[in-house]
């Protein structure tokens, strides 16, 4: 079949990041060409304000080079300007006369600077800020002049005048506006960052109309020399930048006749309104009345774009809130959503003057809808994740104010000091201690890769990919690096992984509703992307379909991570560790006998006490593994299961059994609902601890289930969490009876179960639906209660040990090395019959 | 270097891997989609993780196995670790002859 041929005009940020999706989902339906004004490859605009700051180079923000598109097969013609669309014979030609044909054409024109139509914007001298020639045009001015004007006090003006003043002019930001940055700050916050911006050597000429700029009196063709203002004061100025805002470029749309209002105008899926066959993104484009100026949401738009044009035909943009942040190093300033606030809003604020620090939050109805702040930003990502999903936010509206870890908990994250401020840490600190990565190493990456999602820094720099603890910490140092180009992405809206549009939920409801039973059905249903998808997606799905038809889907083997492929722990040398049960942690002479027997017998290096209340034998070799666990079998124990997303431990105090205090049987309590959970798959691992009074030596209080044993009976909590951050559970219920604690703890994971996101503990579940939806459906509702823990009962029934299973041939052959001996003396084919086991 | 005869292909679990051991060394025999057979020496060139004991996905030239110690993907049919991640596991010729497994060593 004949490639279809793409041409895409505007070789900009939100054009290329097209290119790139599509080259990502579907490499080969495309013959690419790209028309570029700019005689440069690809390279990251909002970095253009570090360069002129002498933070960075032009070398350090190229994103695509021009080797780049010769080695991924795209057509590039650079400095070629096209000037007509002929809709008709679907062509494109340029100013120089290079035609090409296209089947879909992408337009990403950007936009044009707006020049103010004041006398002698036509002098030497008098440029806008927009591209690497401006930016060339202003580091050479510094050299050479002394005295600069900036027209235009937002957000491009003042990064113009910062980098300026670090060059070594002198600088006047002239603005029309009552304060600066208007249009993303309210007063009292514009306030401060002018003094903090005067303290750094600008000035400012406030509600002031520019009337004319001068050229010296002895040379009226030559260069600019003076700006006039309306009331006829004169500032000395040998530069002038424009930077009164942009314009939509839609010269060329509108020459081809395609409906351009205030941008050109597409819809939902970016096709222009005009011509189905031409597609259009970035800042020149009109979308539900809205052109944007900000990377973010031009992403989001490429995004969708890119899964039309190659044709998965899935995905709406519908638009976007934004932030912004000022990229003037040592001056932190963070806007997003509605921060002015309407009569009906809320206003939080905090406003210190003396100490430099301003934070405004606007509510509505109990949801964030705006924040803008000076001095500390460093909540910013997370103020704006809030605006964005719209969540309700009574229940921590006294503790908003104080930021995110405040809020949330007042317990650190572990890993790394207890840190939550990356504007704190030197480029020296470890912000991710499980793969060591400092902050420098990832502000390094995501300037020099270019990177923008939080995806692209864990894939670059490995920090935040394996616990996740530092994740907060990553996406402070993203949004400081790229300011508003970073987008925090609610990860339940996210599709599970590369191989699918569809998120856990719809994952979840399809298996559902349409009865899939196996992992093909799942991809054939929903139209997987790969073949047999991923290491990501395959545990997730096989989950879902395991904990949604038990006893009827299909459970793949292939498709669990190793640890539940083997039925046990795998250690950094490839051995693996064998934790057999002890129900509520309780154990007798023969089992011990049996441990020690084993231990000896399979030479296991290492026997300790886990956390769990058990005990490791670790250091196993694959090939023992069947008979290891037949040999423990024989003494009566099972699986520990203490490699799976599955249940743990029911860790138990001595309780009523024997201890002084005890006012109920935890041991006993324990042991029962260890029995009565057995086997049973989860999202993500879960324990329980059972203690006998509120001394709570079992440690109930951080468990996914936690009892208590009270005088009158037991409290249970949910939704604790030991690990990377602890939680502490919260109060479910309280219960006379031992029946009704099984019962209580059985409905709560089974909801748990049927509605968790894989890889997603309790305390994260219960955190996403809220614990009232989960005492409405477990406490208050008794019928609901009852089913829950009857769907439980009937998935667990008949729950195998996975030990003995495996024993069984075939499945035990496959944990066996396979020897290959060299045969001594076969040389004509050298080929020996393989001694398989 | 000589073709050895490994095991029949049953003997291999459909996007698994079983281990083959001859002189000391190590190597993960996988099969992939469509009953392709590839293999490598069994050590992750991150940290040296037992690569045979991954999970395996994709097909034909875009095969691979996700290192089960910290998730690195390498590609079956190079050794190639998948970008941005860099390294190689050494890779060896594998033929599928009625039904066994052989591979060059
Ligand atoms: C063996 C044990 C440590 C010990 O020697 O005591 C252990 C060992 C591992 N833990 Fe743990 N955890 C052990 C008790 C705990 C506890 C304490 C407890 O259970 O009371 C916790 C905190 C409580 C909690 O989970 O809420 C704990 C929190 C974690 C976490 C963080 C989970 C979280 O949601 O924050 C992980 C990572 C994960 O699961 O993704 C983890 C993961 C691991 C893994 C499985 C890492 C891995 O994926 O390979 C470790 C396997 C080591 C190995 O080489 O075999 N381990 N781990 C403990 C086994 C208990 C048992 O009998 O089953
Ligand atoms: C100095 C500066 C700092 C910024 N800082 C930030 C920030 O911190 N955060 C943020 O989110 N955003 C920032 N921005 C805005 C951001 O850079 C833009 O929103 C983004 O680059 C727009 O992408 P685009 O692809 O729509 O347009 P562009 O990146 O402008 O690309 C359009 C390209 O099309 C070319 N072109 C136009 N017409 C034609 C034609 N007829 N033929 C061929 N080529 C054509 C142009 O030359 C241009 O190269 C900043 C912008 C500047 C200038
Ligand atoms: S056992 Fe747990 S805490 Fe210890 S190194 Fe392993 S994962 Fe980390
Ligand atoms: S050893 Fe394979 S990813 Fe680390």
């Amino acid at each position: 079949m004949r490639k279809q041929r793409l041409v895409m005009v505007g070789n900009g940020m939100a054009g290329m990041k097209t290119i790139e999706e599509i080259l990502k989902h579907a490499p080969d339906v495309f013959d690419i060409t790209v028309f570029g004004a700019e005689p440069h490859g690809n390279y990251n605009r909002i970095l253009l304000s570090p360069v002129l700051a002498g933070e960075m180079t032009l070398a350090d923000i190229m994103l695509n080079d021009l080797d780049w598109y010769s080695a991924n097969g795209i057509t590039l013609h650079a400095g070629r300007k096209v000037v007509e669309v002929d809709r008709v014979r679907r062509v494109v030609r340029s100013e120089d006369g290079t035609e090409e044909g296209y089947d879909r054409l992408l337009l990403a024109t950007g936009s044009n600077p707006f020049i103010p139509p004041v006398p002698g914007r036509e002098l030497e001298g008098v440029i806008a800020y927009r591209d690497i020639a401006d930016t060339e045009t202003m580091i050479e001015a510094a050299c050479n002049y002394r005295h600069a004007v900036v027209i235009g006090g937002g957000l491009l003006g003042l990064e113009a005048a910062n980098g300026l003043i670090l060059r070594g002019m002198e600088v006047t930001v002239v603005h029309l506006g009552e304060w600066i940055m208007e249009r993303q700050l309210d007063r009292p916050a514009a306030e401060m960052l002018q003094a903090s911006l005067e303290a750094k050597g600008m000035r400012f000429r406030l509600g002031a109309q520019t009337e004319a700029l001068l050229p010296a009196a002895d040379d009226p063709a030559g260069r600019v020399a003076a700006v006039r203002l309306a009331g006829g004061e004169t500032i000395a100025a040998d530069l002038v930048v424009m930077s009164a805002g942009i314009r939509p470029n839609t010269a060329l749309a509108e020459s081809a006749r395609l409906h351009c209002d205030r941008g050109i105008v597409v819809t939902d899926t970016m096709q222009t309104v005009t011509d189905p066959r031409i597609y259009a993104v970035g800042e020149c484009v009109s979308h539900r009345g809205v052109a944007y100026g900000l990377v973010a949401p031009l992403f989001d738009q490429a995004r969708v774009c890119a899964n039309h044009l190659a044709g998965f035909g899935i995905g709406r943009y519908e638009g976007s809130v934004t932030s912004t942040k000022l990229k003037v190093t040592g001056v932190d300033v963070f806007s997003a959503g509605d921060f002015m606030g309407a009569e009906d809003c809320d206003n939080i604020v905090l406003h210190d003057r003396a100490g430099g620090r301003y934070k405004k939050l606007v509510l509505k109805d109990d949801r964030l809808i705006g924040a803008v702040m000076v001095g500390d930003t460093s909540d910013g990502s997370w103020y704006f994740q809030l605006v964005r999903e719209g969540r309700n936010i009574a229940a921590m509206r006294d503790q908003l104010m104080f930021g995110q870890s405040f809020a949330q908990s007042q317990l650190g994250d572990a890993g790394h000091q207890g840190q939550n401020q990356a504007a704190l840490l030197p480029d020296s600190a470890e912000v991710c201690g499980c793969n060591g990565v400092c902050k420098g190493t990832i502000v390094k990456a995501i300037k020099e890769k270019g990177l923008f999602s939080l995806d692209e820094v864990r894939k670059h720099t490995k920090a935040s990919s394996s616990c996740g603890s530092c994740t907060g910490l990553v996406e402070q140092i993203l949004a400081s690096t790229v300011g508003g180009a970073y987008q925090a992405v609610d990860k339940h809206a996210k599709p599970v992984c590369g191989c699918t549009d569809h998120t856990h939920a719809e994952v979840r409801a399809a298996i559902r509703e349409h009865k899939l039973l196996s992992i093909p059905a799942v991809m054939k249903a929903l139209d997987w992307k790969t073949p047999n998808g991923c290491a990501t997606c395959r545990p997730a799905l096989n989950y879902y379909l395991v904990s949604t038809w038990p006893h009827e889907a299909e459970d793949d083997p292939q498709s669990r991570f190793i640890n539940e492929r083997a039925h046990a722990n795998i250690q950094k040398d490839g051995t693996y560790s064998v934790v057999p049960r002890m129900w509520g942690g309780l154990t007798t002479p023969a089992e011990l006998r049996a441990i020690a027997d084993a231990a000896e017998k399979y030479q296991v290096p290492t026997v300790k006490v886990t956390g769990g209340q058990r005990i490791d034998l670790l250091g196993v070799k694959k090939d023992d593994l069947p008979a290891i666990w037949a040999d423990l079998g024989k003494a009566g124990m099972v699986s520990g299961h203490a490699y799976g997303k599955s249940l743990r431990t029911v860790k138990t105090c001595v309780g009523a059994e024997h201890c002084r205090f005890g006012t109920q049987h935890s041991m006993r309590t324990g042991v029962n609902l260890e029995k009565m959970l057995f086997g049973m798959w989860s999202p993500h691992k879960v324990k329980l601890a059972v203690s006998g009074c509120p001394r709570n030596c079992a440690e109930s209080g951080i468990k996914d289930v936690g009892v208590i044993g009270v005088d009158s009976g037991f409290e249970i909590y949910v939704a604790g969490n030991g690990g990377i951050k602890t939680e502490v559970a919260q109060f479910l219920c309280k219960v006379a009876t031992e029946e009704d604690v099984k019962e209580m703890t059985g409905a709560f994971l089974q909801l748990y179960r049927e509605e968790g996101f894989y890889l997603e503990r309790t305390c994260h579940y219960v955190e996403r639906v809220g614990l009232d939806y989960v005492k409405r459906l477990v406490v208050e509702d008794a019928d609901s209660r009852r089913e829950l823990h009857e769907r439980l009962l009937y998935a667990l029934k008949d729950a195998p040990d996975p030990w003995a299973e495996q024993q069984v041939q075939p499945l035990a052959r496959h944990y066996k090395t396979i020897q290959i001996h060299d045969l001594s003396g076969e040389s004509s084919h050298g080929m020996a019959e393989s001694v398989s086991a | 270097m000589a073709w050895q005869k490994v095991c029949p292909l049953e003997e291999i679990p459909l996007l698994g891997a079983r281990v083959v051991e001859h002189r000391g060394e190590r190597i993960a025999v996988f099969r992939a989609e469509g009953d392709t057979v590839f293999a490598l020496r069994d050590a992750c060139p991150h940290l040296g993780g037992p690569l045979s004991q991954g999970i395996v996905s994709g097909s034909g030239e875009n095969a691979r196995v996700t290192c089960p110690l910290h998730g690195w993907n390498i590609g079956l049919a190079s050794g190639e670790a998948c970008a941005p991640d860099e390294g190689c596991a050494r890779h060896y010729p594998t033929r599928l002859a009625s039904g066994e497994v052989w591979l060059e060593l």
